[in-house]
């Protein structure tokens, strides 16, 4: 990175401009690094801060990479540019067998510790759990048993083209996701269209929802509040309306509104693609094929999109 | 020296075809001099990245404010779908065949490819795939739009049933791209293996022939199994098979191996290419040997060998266990290790060069700044955590565009400028190339630089609508994409007034080493004629004073005279 050609004799100079340099390096590297946690929505789940961690140390590492390299592009071009009329020829150096070797081995061992480190990293994470096919049409929930260390669930989710529906294990179903916090919740993920993906920014964690398979993926909320659900598998025509909040909330209120929400007769829940459809149809079915938007879920709860998220 | 030098290895091409025009009729015809068709293939790749870039900035333009309200969201759908496909397998797919036509046999001593014919073929199928993707825009229904992935079953919908639809011709055209490759790179790796100039071991070859080499590899074993799972799709789609389908019992998921086991490596087919551009300029410009030449050299296979293992990397969030991800994070992250060899090698070419900063050097060091930014991306999406929260979202539409274009792209131009006197004959202005270059490097950071942060906050890629919360990146990034739609302009009028009626390029302008400087500008059919150079060195010679081939003197004084 900074390091110069091999000297025949230690060039004082040289030296300390490059200690120097390195370890202003260091300091911006670690600046950066510090930067990098305010790039993320807050930290709402156990996930969240394993993530953010990681992603501070990769910044670190790569921030340090990045300005030495370039630091070293723009050292050059201030002190070895050739003038207007210099025809002559660099200093004719074909390479250096140690520093290559060097050059390989210390990234070598720079990304196997950074992937051994990401791999303990997530092993904590323990959100996958298993993941059956069934054949459409039939019930898949009868395929997997509940998360074991979950404190509550199986909660259902089920993406649509362009809706999601959530069903707790006392037959409650809403549009929203109401969570606990600080608990450990097991899903069991649905779709009965095409692909969908489960992401929550704020929790750091997506999981790929898949047609003819059922999957068993796990979190534990740890801030309370209203966050973002956003499909981010490409679903077709009003794939960026398909999002939703999770509200996560303490265990009372979660109780509390699991009972009342029981009471309420069902109705048809949030359909974010139908007013983009409607104005579609309104203006004469103009545009390019799309297969219609699935009903609306039939819910007890169906939310209220207009309360503003937290991220 | 004037007896004939000819290694009796190397077939004679039939050319020049009996009643070719040799006036710029010849461009529309199926010639069969690689240079007419690597030409042919620069051209058109680059009419195609005019078109591809208007789509992007429809795709911007919807995108600069939060709802879906410049065009339908399925228009919308259908635009980025295409504007991907247009610029992969339109432009530099197509490109780079051209930097290949022109430079392997020129680079090499070879009068032309192995196989001719099967080369003009295999461009002439371009424009026949393209009609059929530009075609796909009047189909009932629309064109494609399930993005350039395709995947199963959104892409299997088919919403009004015609048999003909925009998804059908769009796998029609890839498998025709396909078909188009696999030709090219027969052709590419036989005229490597078997064409060299007398003397031209292995390790005397210029980078860009071993990055060539590496990258059409790459073609080989990944297509084929691209095709495969196309042929799937198209039956799935037409036909009523059950390969991806889950009512049928079929696994999307599959799909999605068949379809990343070769567009993972074909990033590589088309960066490794752009590295060997690098691999040439820099040392041409900074007037300095390429620094560890063997190491770089070598470094190319390596990519090509772990590009074929790391696919599972974009499906770490579908459902994939821990230890097949672990797998793949560990042979992605180590794709770190012969792309760090060549940065570092060029970095260590620069190191006491004496640089000169023209329009094609400009390029190389933009090029190259971008993509050590873009190498560090790519590391924290092989990183299995970060991956599952910034996968699909605008972190990877940012780093993907770091790569294809800001590094690539910039590549590209590079040697579009760098090799445009030795087969256009004439030189190109050099201020009208400077401001290409400043708005393409300020327009290409300002589109992709703050999507990294639309990501990190969770804005998912491929969306007509977002969050308000997102705007700011997203202005930012439309700005530059309307940029770089502006620096167009100074390109253009340089590439056609140059061709036009530029000053007449000397055989040498750059006082470059390399076999291709030691013809005229233009080269003449079959390049060296029946007098081909027996290299005696390695290349980049630069201030060693040592003679790149046996009698230099002649083929420069023959190259001056013609």
């Amino acid at each position: 990175m900074t390091t110069t050609t091999p000297k025949k004799s230690p060039n004082i100079g040289a030296i300390v401009i490059i200690t120097i340099a390195i370890g202003l390096n260091l300091v911006i590297a670690k600046m950066m690094a510090n930067w990098s946690y305010s790039w993320f929505p807050p930290q709402a789940s156990s996930a969240a801060p394993y993530v953010d961690d990681l992603f501070a140390l990769e910044t670190g590492i790569g921030s340090f990479i990045f300005f030495g390299c370039t630091g070293f592009m723009g050292w050059v071009l201030l002190f070895n540019r050739a003038g207007k009329y210099d025809e002559s020829d660099g200093a004719p150096i074909e390479g250096n067998t140690k520093l290559e070797i060097t050059w390989t081995i210390i990234p070598l061992v720079t990304v196997f510790l950074i992937a051994t480190y990401s791999m303990n990293v997530n092993m904590k994470l323990q959100t996958l759990g298993p993941k059956h096919k069934y054949a459409i049409g039939t019930d898949p929930t009868v395929l997997i048993a509940k998360d074991p260390k979950a404190d509550v669930g199986p909660i259902d989710v089920i993406a649509r083209q362009w809706s999601w529906e959530f069903v707790y294990p006392n037959g409650v179903r809403s549009s929203e996701l109401h969570l606990p916090v600080d608990q450990r919740v097991n899903f069991r993920l649905i779709s009965e269209d095409v692909l969908h993906s489960f992401f929550v920014p704020a929790f750091r964690l997506k999981q790929d929802i898949i047609p003819g398979s059922i999957i068993s993926y796990s979190l534990t909320p740890t801030k309370e509040g209203r966050f973002r659900l956003r499909d981010a598998m490409f679903s077709g025509a009003y794939f960026s309306q398909n999002q939703t909040n999770v509200v996560v909330e303490s265990e009372a209120t979660y109780t509390n509104w699991l009972k009342t929400t029981a009471d309420q007769p069902l109705q048809p829940g949030l359909d974010p693609g139908r007013a983009l459809y409607d104005r579609r149809l309104a203006r004469g079915d103009k545009g390019w094929a799309t297969v219609p938007p699935a009903p609306p879920p039939q819910v007890n709860d169906p939310g209220d999109p207009s309360i503003p998220h937290d991220a | 020296m004037t007896i004939t030098n000819y290694d009796p290895r190397i077939l004679k091409a039939p050319h020049p075809v009996p009643g070719a025009p040799d006036n710029w009729k010849r461009f529309f015809s199926f010639n069969t001099d690689a240079k007419v068709i690597g030409i042919q293939y620069i051209v058109t790749s680059l009419f195609f990245l005019l078109v591809g870039g208007l789509l992007a900035m429809i795709v911007r333009g919807e995108l600069l404010t939060p709802p879906a309200d410049l065009v339908d969201p399925t228009v919308y759908n259908g635009l980025y779908t295409m504007h991907g496909t247009v610029m992969l397998f339109l432009f530099l797919f197509p490109i780079l065949n051209g930097f290949n036509n022109l430079l392997i046999p020129t680079m090499i001593g070879a009068p032309d490819m192995a196989f001719p014919r099967l080369n003009a073929a295999a461009f002439w199928l371009v424009p026949v795939f393209a009609t059929v993707l530009m075609g796909s825009f009047f189909a009932p229904g629309g064109p494609a739009s399930s993005g350039w992935w395709s995947y199963p079953p959104m892409s299997l919908q088919n919403p009004l049933g015609h048999f003909i639809n925009g998804q059908f011709l769009w796998i029609l055209a890839v498998a025709l791209s396909g078909i188009s490759s696999i030709m090219g790179a027969v052709n590419f790796v036989t005229t490597i293996i078997r064409m060299r100039a007398p003397g031209m071991g292995f390790f005397k070859m210029p980078i860009f022939i071993w990055t060539a080499w590496a990258a059409q590899t790459i073609q080989l074993i990944g297509l084929p199994p691209l095709t495969g799972g196309a042929v799937m799709l198209l039956f799935d789609l037409s036909f009523g098979t059950s390969f991806f389908r889950p009512e049928g019992g079929g696994d999307p998921v599959l799909f999605q191996h068949f379809f990343w086991f070769y567009s993972h490596p074909a990033v590589y087919v088309l960066v490794l290419p752009v590295f060997g551009i690098f691999s040439e300029l820099f040392p041409v410009y900074a007037r300095k040997p390429l620094f560890g030449y063997k190491f770089v050299a070598i470094a190319s296979f390596g990519i090509t060998f772990l590009s074929m293992i790391v696919w599972a990397h974009h499906m770490f969030y579908t459902g994939t266990p821990n230890w097949m991800r672990h797998i793949f994070m560990f042979t992605t992250m180590l794709i770190a290790v012969p792309t760090g060899v060549k940065v570092f090698a060029w970095l260590g070419t620069l190191w006491r060069g004496n640089l000169r900063l023209n329009t094609p050097m400009l390029f190389c060091l933009g090029g190259l700044f971008n993509f050590i930014f873009a190498g560090i991306t790519g590391v924290m999406l092989a990183t299995v955590p970060i991956d599952i929260h910034v996968g699909n979202t605008a972190f990877v539409v940012a780093h993907f565009h770091y790569v294809i274009f800001n590094t690539i792209g910039l590549g590209v131009f590079a040697g579009i400028y760098h090799w445009f006197p030795k087969f256009t004959g004439r030189m190109y202005y050099e201020g009208l190339g400077k401001v290409h270059f400043v708005l393409t490097f300020i327009g290409a950071t300002l589109n992709w630089l703050p999507l990294h942060w639309a990501g990190l906050l969770g804005m998912p890629r491929r969306v007509a609508s977002y969050d308000p919360e997102f705007a700011i990146w997203n202005v930012l990034g439309s700005i530059g994409a309307f940029m770089l739609g502006v620096a167009s302009i100074p390109f253009i009028l340089n590439m056609v007034s140059s061709w036009a009626r530029g000053p007449q390029a000397p055989p040498n302008p750059w006082r470059a080493i390399g076999l291709e400087w030691l013809l005229p500008s233009p080269p003449p059919a079959e390049n060296f004629q029946d007098d081909i150079p027996t290299v005696i060195n390695e290349p980049y010679g630069y201030g060693l004073g040592r003679p790149l081939v046996e009698d230099e003197e002649f083929y420069v004084r023959r190259s001056q005279e013609a």
